[in-house]
């Protein structure tokens, strides 16, 4: 074989693409379909509420064009973290989409689906032989953070896409994975260069938005051969320059020469980006490097308890000045008045927006105050109840704080809502973000396959 | 001479790159600024920490990538991203210090 062909439909699993750009991607006969579906991104609720952060119908519409046409040219689908979040809930979400449509269109495929759940007692155990390291800066791995964590995956490399491959799978569905996995693993099969087909893995899991104009929600094309890779965007709106690729080396990384994944990194630093015609790009140089051992990486999430918020602003100038006193007082007298009634461990927030709202995290860094602030309060206890408690009399004590210099005594507070108190619902944290070392890059990662025929 | 980085940069941006680690891209407009300011050393740990007003130690890298006329730099992340307290789930808008940055060249 002289060359892989990949086409990458679109940047997130549910984020769409245009049809057009599809087919153009098809005319070039590609060998594989492929898309990556997750991302730590949108937070750690999704993968503590099993709930998928893109919606049933966006993700069915892009498998429903991908999935018969692949069939149809006799290549495989991968589709990579299966619901966002890839643990058990978010790949059943997907799979029961992919049964839905084999059904409604008569499919007649077989369907690898990949594992990525981490048992507790496995990791326990690895904890305890000490084949588990933080990735700086995340704290050492305890014993209760396992204990805490609602779901543990881990992320998978190209290797068990490759076993699903071998056995003659034509749809593949996994749970958390590695983003380039899905892209190299064929190509890896096939026995091209693993520094190469990663590298081009790397862009392609972001479809056009390695192009300019950048987009996540259309395809992109990339052709592997022996010693470099072309990407090619398929709309005619869209260029893949030289600074497009090499900018887009840069994005979410720590360092853009030294990309890790499962079992090593690959090396950039002998990377060449030629621009090759005027929308096409080359990249030659990319190496792959193994570590000693080899390393997945774990994600886990606890849960913290339940949130109610209210939204409300103030435009009132002797209040705007005093704020930060008003939100000190308010604050003293929500935990005072709850202290003998036993609603004592909770967290209180007051988001300030025209003031440090966005930028809370540096509080220091950025000083100035707008003519209007939106103040979000945010409470988050052991229970809804409680935090519907906290949140509203911290709401109805700010409405009608007598702060000094008061001048406007009707209401402190402008509500764009009624009502004005939010549930929120379960509140998650990343507890678990560590590498585990593994004897077989495939051991934890269980395949169950299916046939359908005639959709069913 | 004193420049405005956003008079200078075609793009500025910043970034969650997982859940524990924040990190800002600085993409040159042309080649021969971004040489200028690399040479100059303008983006250093001392400088960055001032900016965001944080520890130095919280600087785990900044590199100059010249296929991108880019400067990147990586900070620990106040608190993991949907951490309580969070104000920037994706951390996309934590880069307004650096457009009202400026220097002297």
């Amino acid at each position: 074989m002289e060359e892989i062909r990949i086409l990458s439909p679109t940047a997130i699993l549910g984020y769409g693409f245009p049809v057009e750009s599809f087919e153009e991607g098809m005319k070039r006969r590609p060998h594989v379909i492929a898309v990556d579906a997750g991302s730590t991104d949108p937070g750690p609720y999704y993968l503590g509420a099993g709930k998928s952060f893109t919606d049933y119908n966006s993700v069915k519409r892009d498998l429903e064009i991908m999935i018969p046409a692949a069939i149809e040219a006799g290549i495989p689908v991968i589709i990579g973290t299966g619901g966002g979040s890839g643990a058990r809930p978010h790949v059943d979400f997907c799979e029961k989409i992919i049964r839905s449509i084999a059904k409604e269109n008569a499919l007649t495929f077989k369907l690898a689906i990949i594992y990525s759940d981490m048992d507790k007692t496995v990791v326990r155990q690895k904890l305890a032989k000490g084949e588990i390291t933080p990735i700086h800066p995340v704290p050492e791995l305890t014993e209760a953070d396992i204990e805490n964590a609602v779901h543990i995956v881990a992320q998978l490399g190209e290797e068990p896409y490759i076993q699903a491959l071998e056995a003659g799978a034509d749809v593949i569905l996994a749970g958390r994975s590695y983003d380039p996995s899905v892209f190299a693993a064929l190509a890896i099969k096939e026995g091209f260069d693993k520094g190469l087909a990663i590298h081009l893995g790397k862009i392609l899991e972001c479809a056009s938005i390695a192009a300019t104009p950048g987009s996540g929600s259309d395809c992109m094309f990339g052709y592997l051969h022996k010693d470099d890779f072309v990407l090619e965007p398929l709309s005619p709106l869209r260029k893949c320059t030289t600074l497009s690729v090499a900018a887009h080396t840069l994005y979410e990384k720590t360092n853009p020469y030294i990309l890790p994944g499962p079992g090593g990194a690959i090396d950039l630093h002998q990377s060449v980006f030629t621009q090759i015609d005027d929308n096409k790009v080359k990249v030659c140089g990319s190496r792959f490097v193994p570590t000693e051992d080899y390393f997945v990486k774990l994600e886990g999430v606890k849960r913290k308890g339940y949130r109610t918020v209210s939204i409300a602003a103030a435009k009132d100038p002797v209040m705007i000045e005093k704020i930060d006193a008003i939100v000190e007082n308010v604050r003293a007298r929500v935990v005072n008045n709850f202290k003998l009634y036993g609603i004592t461990d909770f967290f209180l927030d007051f988001k300030i927006y025209g003031k440090n709202g966005v930028m809370g995290m540096f509080p220091n860094s950025e000083t100035r105050t707008a003519h209007e602030l939106c103040i979000i309060i945010e409470a988050v206890a052991d229970s809804q109840d409680q935090a519907d408690t906290i949140c509203g009399f911290a709401r109805s004590t700010m409405l009608h704080y007598g702060y000094e210099g008061r001048i406007s005594t009707a209401g402190n507070l402008a509500f764009p809502f009624s009502p004005s108190d939010f549930k929120v619902g379960e509140v998650y944290e990343f507890c678990i973000y560590h590498l585990m070392k593994v004897e077989d890059p495939k051991q934890y990662f269980p395949i169950t396959y299916s046939q359908f025929t005639n959709g069913n | 001479m004193q420049y405005h980085l956003r008079d200078i940069a075609s793009v500025i941006r910043s970034k969650n790159s997982g859940p524990y680690e924040l990190t800002f891209d600085v993409i040159f407009a042309e080649s021969g600024m971004y040489e200028k300011v690399k040479a100059a050393n303008i983006f250093n740990e001392k400088m960055f920490a001032s900016l965001y007003q944080i520890p130095v130690e919280h600087i785990i890298k900044i590199v100059h990538f010249d296929p991108a006329k880019a400067v990147k730099v990586t900070i620990v992340r106040p608190i993991p991203s949907g951490a309580l307290g969070e104000t920037d789930v994706y951390g996309a808008q934590q880069h307004a210090p650096l457009m009202n940055l400026s220097f002297s060249l």
